[in-house]
């Protein structure tokens, strides 16, 4: 019970956090220039000879580029948002009021942490479905697999959430939001070199960006998102940047799920034994 | 009880017990260890070692914290709150049911003055409000024992006898208080007992009910004193002062002032006023704490 009243007030407290109004005011410009671009883009094809074939790969790709945008926005803002829940609430004292309650720590920080969720996943939802609608309804494309996508999409976040959530128990909300950013950094680097990688044969750079994948898979995760989301052809033929380059086995996503418990579990050990 | 921060010893050794049913002072200057200690009370913090044990159960157990009410120094919570939406939030998480809080928000709201603010949130309370509505929060679901630290500190005159009259009606329903003030007026008026720390020991405890064992400040107008009189009074204190009529000396009990004025008659001396008086809190409180600690 303890657990489900953490996570209302902890939905009900990010919601009226002004990072994320500023994220889904940030989202929705992004759903409008997003729309404005497919509609140019289809209206300069009507007066084209090219072929619908490419046409097709072409809004597809705009479709991939899109939601990767989607990607990045959600997990940035779910780190900003969450980033000052545990510590900052140490550091001001309000933790004080609720610790001394009849709930075990691990109430407290796994209900925070269920809120953060709900409130991704719902950002998730609006944002990642908004994209896929426009490139449907105005560019006339689909993604491949949208629901496995989507939920890659969500891990990512609630990954990085759990990740915030570990170094909030021990650092200043200054310090693990520039640890936990710095991460993701690494991460989208690492994933980036890797796809550069697969131009070449046995490159070293593959080796940097599976290190990176390990040390942070969200961007690993990302890239077996689009992997889904691709149709195979365009995936093959190389027509967009997350084209089969470097594909994250499913081995990745277990992975992926596993580092996410283990951040979750130590967050709640280190929340249990500190001093508050 | 002892807490050591890194190499920073925060409490040394604290042992005391605290009677159910009184108001139970908590003394000592600054960095003396007393937010320390009620956090390891609380729960909130670990004792680097010993224990202790509130209620019977070790402290910090969950379900004992169902009896435990605690209004932190500087009460602060969501600021987008009302007072009434704060306390059913509290009050759920202390497992109080909806019905008995659609009586007990309202009560406690007028009980702490805030009525006429009810809808407004907290982020536009002063300071003295928000250790209300802190205050009605660790009363929400009727404690076994409420802690309070500095519960008067942001509080107008009135503000602070209200405290006062809430604290004591707690104690009267059976409620338990322990309260960490740096008002020493405040704990006068308001404890059953003190306990006075210093580096995180206890210093001395003063039952604030008798009067039999304590120190008393003795005022004396009196003529012919011989300064062999005046010598002889050092039986009774360390520290005489004469001027000229009058003669003002400290004994630690009460019991003593008889034989003092006894001994003052034989000695030949003519009393015409003789009035003992209780040593405040405060300056008992600089006796022990000399007066360059920073309190």
């Amino acid at each position: 019970m303890g657990v489900w009243i953490m996570a209302g007030i902890t939905f009900r407290e990010a919601a009226r956090k002004k990072i994320l109004w500023t994220a889904l005011l940030a989202g929705a410009a992004f759903l409008l220039v997003f729309g404005i671009g497919l509609r140019f883009q289809v209206g300069d094809f009507r007066n084209s000879a090219v072929p619908p074939f490419l046409r097709y790969q072409v809004i597809s790709a705009m479709l991939m580029i899109g939601l990767y945008t989607v990607d990045l926005l959600a997990v940035v803002m779910t780190t900003l948002t969450s980033v000052d829940t545990i510590s900052g609430e140490i550091t001001s004292g309000t933790i004080h009021a609720i610790a001394t309650k009849p709930l075990a720590r691990w109430q407290i920080l796994i209900g925070k942490w269920l809120g953060f969720v709900a409130m991704a996943g719902v950002y998730v939802a609006i944002m990642f479905w908004g994209a896929i609608a426009e490139g449907f309804f105005i560019g006339g494309v689909m993604a491949q697999h949208p629901v496995r996508g989507a939920l890659l999409v969500f891990l990512e976040c609630v990954m990085a959430l759990s990740v915030t959530f570990m170094f909030g128990t021990w650092f200043s909300t200054l310090t693990s939001g520039v640890i936990t950013l710095g991460l993701l950094g690494v991460a989208f680097l690492g994933g980036w070199l890797e796809q550069m990688s697969g131009f070449t044969e046995g490159s070293r750079l593959a080796m940097v960006g599976i290190i990176s994948s390990l040390v942070m898979p969200s961007e690993a995760i990302w890239r077996r998102a689009a992997f889904e989301m691709e149709s195979p052809l365009a995936g093959s033929l190389q027509f967009s940047p997350f084209a089969d380059v470097s594909i994250p086995s499913g081995a990745m996503i277990f992975y992926a799920c596993a580092y996410l418990l283990i951040a979750l579990t130590i967050a709640v050990y280190h929340f249990r034994e500190r001093d508050l | 009880m002892r807490k050591v921060f890194g190499g920073k010893v925060a409490v040394r050794d604290l042992t005391l017990a605290v009677p159910r049913g009184e108001i139970f002072g908590f003394l000592g200057p600054n960095g003396a260890g007393k937010s320390t200690s009620i956090k390891m009370l609380l729960g909130l913090a670990k004792p680097t070692s010993g224990e202790a044990f509130v209620l019977g159960a070790p402290s910090g157990n969950v379900e004992v914290r169902r009896k435990i009410g605690f209004l932190p120094e500087n009460f602060r919570f969501y600021e987008w709150l009302t007072p009434a939406e704060l306390l059913r939030l509290h009050g759920r998480l202390c497992g109080v049911d909806s019905v008995k809080l659609s009586k007990r928000v309202p009560a406690l709201i007028e009980l702490v003055g805030l009525t006429p603010h009810i809808d407004k949130r907290l982020q536009n309370f002063s300071k003295g409000m928000l250790q209300r509505i802190g205050l009605a929060q660790a009363l929400i679901h009727e404690p076994e024992i409420i802690f309070l630290d500095e519960p008067t500190s942001g509080l107008d005159p009135l503000g602070r006898r209200m405290v006062r009259d809430i604290i004591r009606a707690q104690r009267d329903r059976g409620t338990t208080v322990f309260l960490n003030s740096h008002l020493l007026s405040e704990i006068e008026i308001t404890c059953d007992q003190v306990v006075f720390i210093r580096e995180g020991q206890v210093v001395t405890s003063r039952d604030m009910r008798t009067q039999q064992e304590e120190a008393v400040r003795l005022e004396i107008r009196a003529r012919k004193l011989s300064p062999e009189c005046v010598r002889g009074l050092t039986h009774w204190s360390d520290s005489v002062d004469v001027d000229e009529e009058r003669l003002t000396m400290t004994t630690q009990s009460r019991e003593s002032l008889p034989d003092i004025l006894r001994y003052l008659v034989a000695a030949g001396a003519d009393v015409y006023q003789f009035t003992p008086q209780r040593l405040s809190l405060e300056e008992l409180f600089m006796g022990i704490m000399g007066e360059d600690r920073g309190f």
